[in-house]
């Protein structure tokens, strides 16, 4: 009877747990125009459908034969232009997926709205 | 002269269980491939780039092993139910769907990451239908196991248990690995992320929990003492598993600018892991004493390397929960080398284990001329294995310093490339020796029913 009491009593505390989880914590703080938030969807969207997550990271999630791009905007080194030339062009281990200049942009503005939110990674 | 078949306690389902077995193996062969071909794109940038690019080696690898891990454990269970309850399964025809309805949901997402169609979600790479689909082929499962066990929770052995948590958990976590088709959770990537991590770190909890009951299941089965299973230590390390699978995934959020208390919960869970690392050092003599003994024990050999393996990886999980030494590893090839050790080392020796106690059971005289050959793809898989998780753990210590120093990921990659050398060579020898393991099973179990002469 413990047993099943135990089981029960944590499960309880899981579930509620969760919903804490889903709806505490992580408010969104950032405000965007329509424009740019349409351009973000648009962007994730892309980031899901051409499996970017197999070689890049977003806050650890992904693999690792591409750099981590949670911070790639802002870095001095990557930034902008040299994202921009590589999902033109491809790398050396990059595939070319010819993206048009609009879906350039909009994985550009997903970058960008990542990179905001990564205040953890630029305290460290 | 009386002649009958050599396993007197046989079941109709058996032959669907073995069904199992073969697509469980099948899965691995395929994924261990699609991985040695992963593993040498970090060595030779342009291998296959055009024609299979890491983009899909890499989801078709991941699927293939996590689907080894559940159809493998399946198999076994299917093949358990009916001599745990001692009644046969309650529905037959549901394990024929069950297996009709998985295989086609594999075969359209192998087709779907070919053609490069992806929902490029991290482990669930496959487009979203697939993973409703995924659900439906588990429903024949879950009747099959609640309704032919009919358990009774307060006398049930801890692998019951073990079971029903996986089952039930799995339901759940898959589920919840989709709220991102909601905008609440999707427009927000804080949120997004936050819940991805607590719903695959739950997941790999729940499947966890179907390898290790089936491990529970056989050692009691090959040691021929049903105490362990039933004793209040069991049952004890079960409720510490029950809570990390629900708790502890946290860990993997420290990066991500959540709320603090949820990454102070899972420090605290973590941390309850050095409970499960200190039993095991002081059994450690006994399990070393027990292996021995036991050690021409096919099933008991595959148990005994797991042990070892979870002692391996758990030191490596402690370490990697600990937030300040979480922000270096984090990223790198070392918390790679922390799910190859749990994939390879500790859920499939687990999982060959039950594989070569059914293949026994139901062929003891092929078995028994295939045994020294078994023997070698286990000392071979292990031996390479350990060289495997070496070199990421090498490439991910590299990995630190690079960042450290602030150096590009070019220069970073080219001092890996020694260590993905180790990676990619010892890959292949662990396909090497489990394709020795496989190949063994795969010839035993077609070969002609054996008889036994009373």
């Amino acid at each position: 009877m413990i047993k099943i009491v135990a089981f029960i009593s944590l499960f309880v505390a899981y579930l509620l747990y969760s919903i804490i989880v889903y709806t505490k914590g992580t408010e969104k703080n950032i405000v965007v125009s329509a424009d740019e938030q349409s351009r973000i969807k648009n962007g994730s969207h892309l980031f899901q459908r051409y499996n970017c997550t197999a070689c890049h990271q977003l806050y650890g999630l992904g693999g690792y034969l591409g750099p981590e791009l949670t911070t790639a905007y802002s870095d001095p080194v990557r930034g902008e232009l040299y994202m921009k030339a590589f999902l033109k062009a491809g790398g050396p281990r990059m595939p070319n997926f010819h993206f048009k200049e609009e879906e350039v942009n909009a994985l550009i503005s997903f970058f960008k709205y990542v990179d905001t939110t990564a205040i953890t990674y630029k305290t460290h | 002269m009386i002649t009958q078949p050599a396993i007197k306690n046989s079941y109709t389902t058996d032959k669907s269980a073995k069904a199992f077995l073969v697509l469980a193996m099948s899965y691995l062969l395929f994924g261990l491939l699609l991985g040695v071909i992963g593993g040498f794109q970090y060595i030779l940038p342009p291998f296959l780039k055009d024609q299979l690019s890491f983009q899909q080696t890499r989801p078709l690898h991941v699927y293939l092993v996590i689907t080894w891990l559940f159809t493998a454990a399946q198999a076994g269970i299917y093949y358990y139910l009916p001599r745990v309850s001692n009644r046969p399964v309650y529905w037959r025809q549901g394990v024929w769907l069950h297996f009709i309805l998985q295989l086609m949901v594999s075969l359209f997402i192998i087709t779907c990451f070919f053609l490069g169609y992806f929902g490029g979600r991290e482990y669930l790479e496959f487009p979203p239908l697939l993973g409703a689909f995924i659900l439906l082929s588990w429903i024949p499962f879950a009747i099959n196991f609640f309704f032919t066990l009919k358990p009774n929770y307060k006398t049930a052995p801890v692998y019951i248990w073990m079971w029903s948590t996986g089952i039930i958990f799995f339901f759940i976590t898959l589920s919840e690995s989709y709220l991102w088709l909601f905008d609440f959770f999707h427009t927000n990537i804080v949120r997004d992320v936050t819940v991805q991590w607590k719903a695959l770190g739950s997941m790999v909890g729940s499947w966890n929990m179907l390898v290790y009951g089936t491990g529970m299941y056989v050692m009691e089965q090959t040691s021929g003492n049903s105490k362990p299973a039933r004793s209040p230590i069991a049952f004890f390390f079960y409720f510490l598993g029950l809570t990390n699978l629900m708790f502890n995934w946290g860990h993997h959020t420290y990066i991500v600018p959540a709320a603090p208390w949820i990454k102070n919960v899972a420090y605290f869970i973590s941390m309850t892991e050095l409970l499960i690392l200190a039993h095991l050092i002081l059994q450690w003599r006994k399990l070393m004493s027990e292996a021995r003994k036991n050690y021409h024990r096919m099933p008991y050999r595959l148990l005994s390397y797991a042990d070892g393996w979870i002692l391996l990886n758990l030191t490596l999980a402690i370490i990697i929960s600990v937030p300040a030494w979480n922000y270096y590893t984090h990223g790198t090839h070392i918390t790679v080398a922390h799910s190859m050790g749990a994939t390879i080392g500790i859920n499939t020796m687990l999982l060959l284990a039950s594989v070569f106690y059914i293949i026994k059971k139901e062929k003891p005289e092929a078995f028994e001329k295939r045994k020294p050959w078994v023997g070698k793809g286990i000392v071979i898989t292990n031996i390479a294995l350990f060289i495997f998780w070496a070199s990421l753990l090498g490439s991910g210590l590299v990995k630190i310093s690079s960042k450290s120093n602030n150096e590009s990921f070019y220069n970073m990659m080219q001092k890996c490339q020694p260590y993905f050398k180790v990676f990619a060579y010892s890959g292949i020898v662990i396909l090497l020796g489990l394709f020795i393991l496989i190949y063994s099973a795969f010839k035993i179990l077609s070969g002609k029913k054996e008889l036994k002469t009373l």
